[in-house]
């Protein structure tokens, strides 16, 4: 199973595309993207081919449901507490 | 599976500067072969990065390499840069920055163009001239179309020093520091083969480091206790063999460490750790803690060290290596020899 | 800066993570005993091993690896094939991780030594481009790997195929191990981490009933360092109030329905039927293979595949000790086994799971094991640096 880091769409030529990830480039193939997919888009790579489209609206809902389960869990008010907690039980040997 | 044929040939993870090629050169390059040397003088069985051997109140300090790098032009540099820095940073790990001379022996295919050999021979002038080390002598041989690939190039070095620095140095409380971004070189080479199929201006680091270490060592002298440069097998190979030789726990902060924006994106994509990666143009310093400042701002003023940082410190305990990713821990294992793309 | 989607390094932002491993910490602690939780993603153990998470993991949550590495579980007979073909003269085109895995008498990798044309390639579309510059050689394409790299073999035998190339299968699928894992009478599991790449194909609508049926929740979560804690702390919370619901943490690659292009394209070109997954027994629907009408591209029509060709050499002694299988399940660690690291290591490995990038005993034996003691001074020194 590949690790999938996003790329960006930065030429489509029919259903080969050209993918930048953080300056390298690479072919992903479009045959099985289920979202039209342009110049610009994030798309999730494995061995080549693109299988989603990555809107980048989700990134920031991401990182928001994380925020969220650290507040329900009660965690998020003492992330001071927490950073400090963790750092004394790194010295202790946890 | 181990088969015959794998414990009586010699594979390509002999030659990849991981365990399976120090083993080799422990079991067999190294058998019978006495030091002949006076004691405190510096030889093989140190298997540093060269030899330092006493002559009146100095030291004399030679080192050999041989060059194999496919393809024999890449971006960022080629076969005869790669010849030149190679001897000359493994004679500056040693303290020595001065060089005395360089040999260049050449063996080429029958076949080879007279063009490319002219660049390379133009290559290796200039980055002698560049690090001040005139090659003195050679040696030419040429074999049949086929007998080998294109061109091998082997580079002997000699310099003079008053004061040698080993890879074996490290104490707990000792600071690590990396010159600047790691993995370019073989990140750079294995774009270059095209059969990734992956495009980028990765760029290899491949240059002469006498005239950075030279600085570095004006500042700090014999605070700089252990140099390394992290050629095959990366910097996890260094360190791995600057911990056994020193029996230090060395811990490495991931999050500290340089890496270039198309390197983490060739790791990534490839599946291979930059910590496991070739590099032509770095340098391993261990220093005293209380000099990492200085070695750290002379690095920052020569044009080879502008990303240098501290990525390590060492403490007590067995002779290993951990890794502090910023989100875990882990040890961090000698890597096995060629790094293979990860395939999914 | 680049821009957030380009940047997965936001979701390894180690404060976010000292959070979430804290709140991990204290929601295991809440149960007030051992919890145990499977992933089945050889990429997740990758991710996890790699990022050193098992060294923050809270001592209370066990963290199993299940038979989610597409390379171990690839069965004996099948490596077999494909090596047996290599001696028929058929060149054979792999991804990298198959190379090694042992047969029942030798790898590929040993199939290569002897002479044999095998290719390492990352990508099918490579197989192809091989098979394009020699129209007069057979070309094999070992397939190997689970739904998410299937739908791309899927992609190509729906595409225009050279004449000289066919596709040998091994391909699995990974919804019906869960079931048996959950099913097993002595499973401690009481919840499951599932592969995100794979989901965004599936969907997660398909572990409704699952949940369903075994009352054990599922959360689907993303590969960094973020989205492991954020999932496995979700998972914990679910088992620790018993909602036995799947939630999705991956919003950002998973829908309900998945990719359904992909899905078409997948059921259309295989079929799923039951087969051995080496190590475990027999998977219902486990395994895909080529449908009767893509015979004409499926090596194991147009070929007579001689597997007695092997068995000029014995299998090795070692084999019998391996435990592979019950590492695969979750039931023994590699530390249990008596060739871990000694007999079994990655240049000489005895079982798969040693081979493959993915295995969990190569797995902890590139990374140093599950929890190294990296307490005391090591611990001071974490963090002192940034």
């Amino acid at each position: 199973m590949c690790l999938g880091v996003p790329g960006r769409i930065v030429a489509i030529n029919g259903l080969v595309a050209t993918a930048d990830f953080w300056g390298m480039r690479r072919e992903v193939r479009l045959e099985l993207v289920d979202q039209p997919v342009e110049v610009g888009d994030y798309i999730l790579n494995h061995v080549g081919y693109a299988i989603r489209r990555i809107p980048e609206i989700e990134i920031q809902a991401t990182l928001d449901l994380y925020e969220e389960l650290l507040r329900e869990a009660g965690a998020s008010n003492d992330l001071m507490a927490a950073d400090v907690k963790a750092e004394i039980d790194a010295t202790n040997g946890r | 599976m181990r088969t015959a044929l794998a414990d009586e040939r010699i594979l390509m993870k002999h030659g990849a500067g991981g365990r399976a090629m120090r083993r080799l050169i422990e079991d067999v390059m190294m058998a019978g072969l006495g030091d002949g040397l006076k004691p405190g003088d510096i030889g093989l069985r140190a298997m540093d990065d060269g030899a330092a051997i006493r002559v009146g109140d100095k030291w004399l300090v030679m080192t050999t390499d041989s060059h194999v790098v496919h393809p024999i032009f890449f971006p960022g540099g080629d076969i005869g840069r790669l010849a030149v820095s190679g001897t000359v940073n493994d004679l500056s790990m040693m303290g020595a920055t001065e060089v005395l001379g360089l040999t260049c022996a050449v063996v080429l295919e029958e076949g080879f163009s007279r063009d490319n050999l002219i660049r390379v021979q133009m290559s290796m002038r200039d980055t002698a001239l560049e690090a001040g080390a005139p090659i003195v002598t050679g040696d030419t041989k040429v074999m049949g179309r086929g007998e080998l690939d294109g061109i091998i190039l082997n580079t002997t070095g000699v310099a003079i020093t008053d004061h040698i620095v080993t890879d074996a140095g490290l104490q707990p409380g000792d600071m690590l520091i990396v010159t600047g971004t790691i993995g370019d070189h073989g990140f750079a080479v294995m774009t270059a083969r095209h059969n990734l199929a992956l495009e980028g201006h990765l760029v290899s680091d491949v240059a002469p480091l006498n005239g950075m270490v030279r600085s570095v060592l004006m500042v700090a002298g014999r605070d700089v206790v252990a140099m390394k440069d992290p050629t095959r097998g990366g910097v996890s190979s260094a360190v791995h063999e600057m911990a056994a030789k020193a029996r230090v726990t060395i811990v490495l902060d991931e999050p500290s460490i340089p890496v270039s924006d198309e390197a983490r994106a060739a790791s990534e994509l490839l599946g291979i750790d930059p910590l496991n990666v070739a590099n032509e143009g770095k340098a391993v310093i261990g220093v005293r803690p209380w000099a990492a400042k200085a070695v750290l701002a002379a690095l920052h003023a020569h044009p080879l060290g502008q990303r240098a940082a501290i990525v390590g410190q060492c403490v007590d305990g067995g002779a290993s290596v951990v890794l502090d990713t910023g989100v875990g821990r882990r040890l961090l294992v000698e890597p096995e020899g060629e790094p293979l793309p990860r395939i999914c | 800066m680049p821009p957030m989607a380009a940047d997965p390094l936001k979701f390894r932002d180690p404060a976010r993570a000292r959070a979430l491993s804290s709140a991990l910490e204290a929601v295991t602690r809440q149960m007030g005993r051992e919890v145990s939780v499977m992933h089945v993603c050889g990429s997740h153990e990758q991710a996890i091993a790699r990022f050193g998470l098992r060294a923050v993991f809270p001592r209370g949550l066990n963290v199993i690896m299940g038979p989610g590495c597409p390379v171990c579980i690839t069965d004996v007979p099948e490596v077999d094939e494909a090596i047996a073909l290599a001696r028929q003269g058929v060149h054979i085109a792999t991804y990298g991780d198959m190379l090694r895995v042992p047969g029942s008498s030798r790898s590929l990798a040993d199939a290569q030594a002897e002479g044999g044309h095998i290719h390492v390639v990352y990508s099918i579309r490579q197989a192809l481009d091989l098979a394009r510059s020699i129209p007069d050689e057979n070309v094999v394409f070992f397939a190997t790997g689970f739904e998410t790299t299937a739908v791309t073999t899927a992609a190509v035998v729906l595409g225009e195929v050279p004449k000289n190339f066919s596709i040998l299968s091994a391909h699995k699928y990974i919804p019906p191990v869960m079931e048996i894992v959950a099913e097993m009478p002595d499973t401690r599991v009481e919840g499951f981490l599932a592969a995100g790449h794979a989901a965004a194909i599936t969907g997660w609508g398909i572990f409704e009933d699952f949940v369903a049926h075994h009352d054990t929740p599922v959360v689907v979560a993303g590969f960094e360092p973020l989205d492991i804690l954020a999932g496995l702390l979700r998972l914990v919370e679910l088992v620790r109030d018993r909602e036995h619901t799947v939630i999705n943490m991956f919003p950002r690659c998973v829908t309900r329905e998945g990719n359904a292009r992909a899905q078409e394209q997948l059921w259309r070109v295989f079929r799923p039927i039951g087969g051995r997954w080496r190590g475990i027994a027999h998977v219902p629907n486990g395994n895909l293979r080529l449908r009767d009408e893509w015979a004409h591209v499926d090596a194991r029509h147009r070929f007579t595949i001689d597997l007695t060709s092997l068995w000029d050499q014995a299998p090795p002694a070692r084999a019998q000790e391996c435990i592979c299988g019950d590492i695969m399940a979750g039931i023994s660690s590699p530390d249990n086994c008596p060739l871990f690291g000694t007999a079994c290591v990655p240049d000489a490995p005895v079982g798969a799971c040693m081979v493959s990038g993915e295995g969990t005993c190569r797995i902890w034996h590139q990374y140093g094991g599950a929890r190294p003691d990296l307490s005391g001074s090591i611990g001071a020194v974490c963090g002192v640096l940034r």
